[in-house]
């Protein structure tokens, strides 16, 4: 059908939405579903099936969808993953699922991560999704599970699933990790999140808000003192990355975090009818070219910047953006700054931010990633005119739990050492997720959460 | 949610709450704060806890009220009221130990803060002298409870209304030029008089701390706002502070970036600008 391509995805026109914060896709109707369901081969031995982190039955949940059962469908879906209306919409299906499709080939790939999307969002809007499960008969332990991140969302609904006494810990004031104070709201409703984690609390889990593992609690009085059998820890890839530039400190620099978490979480974008304010200038560099870059691009558009420049010292092949990402960016009339390497922030006399200097490259050998790697080209120097700077460049751990628990076993980088199960170095701790791996994907977190949840039940049952 | 047990007005627009959080009474270390939401509009708040008492539970805060959120709080909720979020304990505990004579330096409401360190410092054996200003007589704050765990109190104001007329950096100055034996300063104010206070022992050679006030947002290290350079070094306030060594905090960077929403509100925990020690 169609000539081998899929139907495209609704949107709202790019010169609307990027003057608001709505929801950028507007999700396939359900002709368009049903349609794009049905080009679906459902091949005997799916290649889609084994490139998805939590092995979501694929061809079945599809096959559902082709027959209009799409309360099936959605169960289908439940059975492997927590959030399906999260990862329809965050999940980078080019390299999964979708990147294995045997359509792909001649054509474009089932739209999977569509179908995913508009059979989470058509649940939740008639009402059947999140119905009680049958419950597990109980089990009489206690898991403790540290971030409410994607990673521990999935961990903590797998054990609550198994009938163990399932507590997750949150330090910010609302759950969900990077899905609240990261992802913005025209690419990640917070209400959808919101929604979905309502599904974990019904499924027993118990949500405590406020509170800092490492400083409310540590590991070690979470197991000794509150009654934990297992603790899992999820905290994700909180602590931002700086360039260690001249300028990093002036007023009008932000780490992509913190202008994502004041804009996503805060709520900044509603100034001043909610307190926290947000900085945006008339002229923007976004210094990086991965997803969060590309959301901090598109939020300070959204936020009136005239200018929003994407800055990023090697081409466009090499951004580590979703390509659609970079699409959507590009509509929105995001401009692109390739092949330049910031070298330092200007300021004026007031401390504020007046220009960003760079240096133009040139992309040389190849280097140990396989990528050319980009040289500065000799007397290039400028200065971009810009009067703020996004820093998103990356993050790493945060220390808070390494530092409180002295006998937990962390590599070079500050990450947590975990075997591929899970387990560290202190039994009956588990980690997953962005905290061992390193800045990853929402999808890849929640396939570490899920394997750690089976290791973490049968270490229990072996006690 | 953590319920109001006490309120009381104790200087113009500083108000002084005890506060019921178990949580954070149960760990919290002198030096360490918390974040406050207030409601679900609110900003997230850092305050110092300037008191706390593991038997009841509770913690004291002392607000002034200077930015939205802090005027809200102070003026909107009373004894019996649930703030929204309370959390912490969040940052490093102070460095304790026995170090001989500490002169402990309170500015303003920078006195709350200094309090618990300085009663830990007492308990441990050290000699602890106080010198607490303010703009006048009037701002002064919690002078009885700094005399029972001090061995000598020095108040100044700038007016001469209370104390003597000049600033905290006076009477320090003299001890350090009297040849007096100080091992350790610590001081917790406004971003000036910390500067000022840092200027004043740096050619003593004496060590002296800081406690900072930055801007914050998550306050676990994730946002970076409170960044600081510190050393040469870009320093977390959260999760590397709040207190560092003050000859090696870049003040005048603090200072700019304490400016970074003067527009959009005002800051916490600072005078607000009003007082007379930033002429100095």
């Amino acid at each position: 059908m169609r000539g081998g391509m899929r139907n495209p995805m609704p949107e709202q026109p790019a010169n609307v939405r990027n003057k608001n914060f709505e929801e950028v896709a507007l999700g396939y109707t359900k002709e368009m579903a049903v349609d794009e369901a049905q080009r679906c081969l459902n091949c005997p031995k799916p290649r889609c099936v084994g490139s998805c982190p939590v092995n979501i039955e694929i061809p079945k949940f599809i096959h559902e969808v082709a027959q209009e059962n799409f309360a099936e469908a959605y169960k289908i879906l439940k059975r492997k993953s927590a959030l399906p209306a999260v990862c329809g919409r965050v999940c980078p299906q080019e390299n999964q699922c979708e990147g294995k499709c045997i359509l792909g080939i001649k054509g474009e790939p089932v739209a999977i991560g569509r179908l995913e999307r508009f059979v989470a969002d058509y649940a939740r809007e008639h009402g059947y999704d999140n119905e009680a499960e049958a419950p597990a008969e109980r089990k009489d332990k206690k898991v403790a599970i540290v971030g409410s991140g994607p990673s521990g969302l999935t961990c903590a609904g797998d054990l609550a699933k198994m009938g163990y006494d399932v507590t997750m810990y949150e330090a910010l004031h609302a759950a969900g990790g990077v899905l609240m104070y990261g992802i913005p709201q025209f690419r990640l409703p917070k209400e959808i999140v919101q929604h979905e984690i309502s599904g974990l609390k019904k499924l027993g889990v118990n949500i405590v808000v406020n509170a800092v593992i490492g400083r409310t609690f540590t590991i070690k009085e979470l197991m000794e003192e509150e009654g934990f059998s297992a603790v899992y820890v999820g905290t994700g890839a909180g602590l931002p990355h700086f360039m260690h530039i001249d300028g990093e400190n002036l007023n009008g620099v932000y780490s992509a975090n913190e202008f994502l978490t004041r804009v996503n979480l805060m709520k900044a974008y509603q100034f001043p009818n909610v307190a926290t304010p947000v900085y945006v200038g008339k002229s923007a560099a976004i210094v990086g070219a991965g997803n969060v870059a590309m959301d901090a691009a598109r939020t300070a558009k959204r936020l009136g910047a005239e200018h929003v420049y994407i800055v990023y010292r090697r081409s466009e092949e090499e951004m580590p953006a979703r390509k659609e990402e970079i699409g959507h960016a590009k509509e929105e009339g995001i401009e692109l700054r390739l092949l330049n390497n910031p070298t330092a922030i200007i300021g004026n006399e007031k401390g504020w931010v007046s220009g960003l200097q760079c240096v133009k490259m040139e992309l040389g050998e190849a280097d140990a990633s396989g990528r050319r790697s980009p040289v500065a080209i000799a007397g290039s120097e400028y200065v971009l005119d810009v009067d703020m700077v996004v820093m998103a460049i990356g993050q790493g751990p945060n220390p808070l739990i390494k530092d409180t628990t002295p006998d937990l076993e962390v590599n070079k980088r500050g990450n947590i050492v975990a075997d591929e199960f899970g387990a560290t170095s202190i039994p009956g701790v588990f980690a997953g997720g962005d905290i061992v791996t390193g800045a990853a994907t929402v999808i890849s977190a929640m396939g570490a959460g899920k394997k750690a949840a089976a290791a973490i039940d049968e270490y229990l049952q072996g006690k | 949610m953590a319920k109001i047990i006490t309120k009381e007005l104790i200087a113009p627009a500083v108000y002084e709450m005890v506060v019921d959080a178990p949580l954070v009474a149960h760990k919290c270390q002198p030096g360490q704060f918390v974040i406050v939401r207030t409601d679900e509009f609110s900003e997230r708040v850092p305050l110092t806890i300037a008191d706390f008492n593991r038997g009841t539970g509770c913690i004291t805060l002392i607000i002034q009220a200077v930015g939205n959120t802090t005027r809200h709080l102070c003026e909107s909720f009373n004894v019996g009221d649930d703030i929204l979020d309370v959390v912490g304990p969040l940052g490093r505990p102070s460095e304790m130990g026995k170090f001989g004579t500490v002169v402990v330096v309170g500015g303003g409401i920078g006195v709350a803060p200094v309090y618990p360190i300085a009663r830990a410092y007492h308990e441990l054996g050290n000699k602890v002298i106080s010198i607490i200003g303010a703009r006048d007589k009037d701002l002064i704050i919690w002078q009885e409870k700094m005399a029972v765990i001090s061995d000598e109190v020095i108040i100044t104001t700038d007016n001469g209304s209370a104390g003597r007329k000049g600033f905290v950096t006076d009477p320090l100055r003299e001890m350090l030029e009297a040849g007096e034996k100080i091992d350790l300063v610590l001081a917790i104010g406004p971003v000036i008089m910390m500067k000022n206070v840092a200027a004043v022992t740096k050619p003593f050679g004496v060590k002296t701390t800081a406690s900072l006030n930055t801007i914050m947002v998550d306050g676990t290290g994730m946002c970076g706002g409170c960044r600081v350079m510190v050393g040469g070094e870009n320093k977390f306030a959260c999760v590397d502070g709040p207190e560092f060594d003050a000859h090696q905090v870049d003040f005048a960077n603090l200072v700019m970036r304490q400016q970074m929403y003067k527009n959009q509100e005002s800051l916490e925990y600072s005078c607000g600008g009003h007082c007379k020690c930033v002429e100095e």
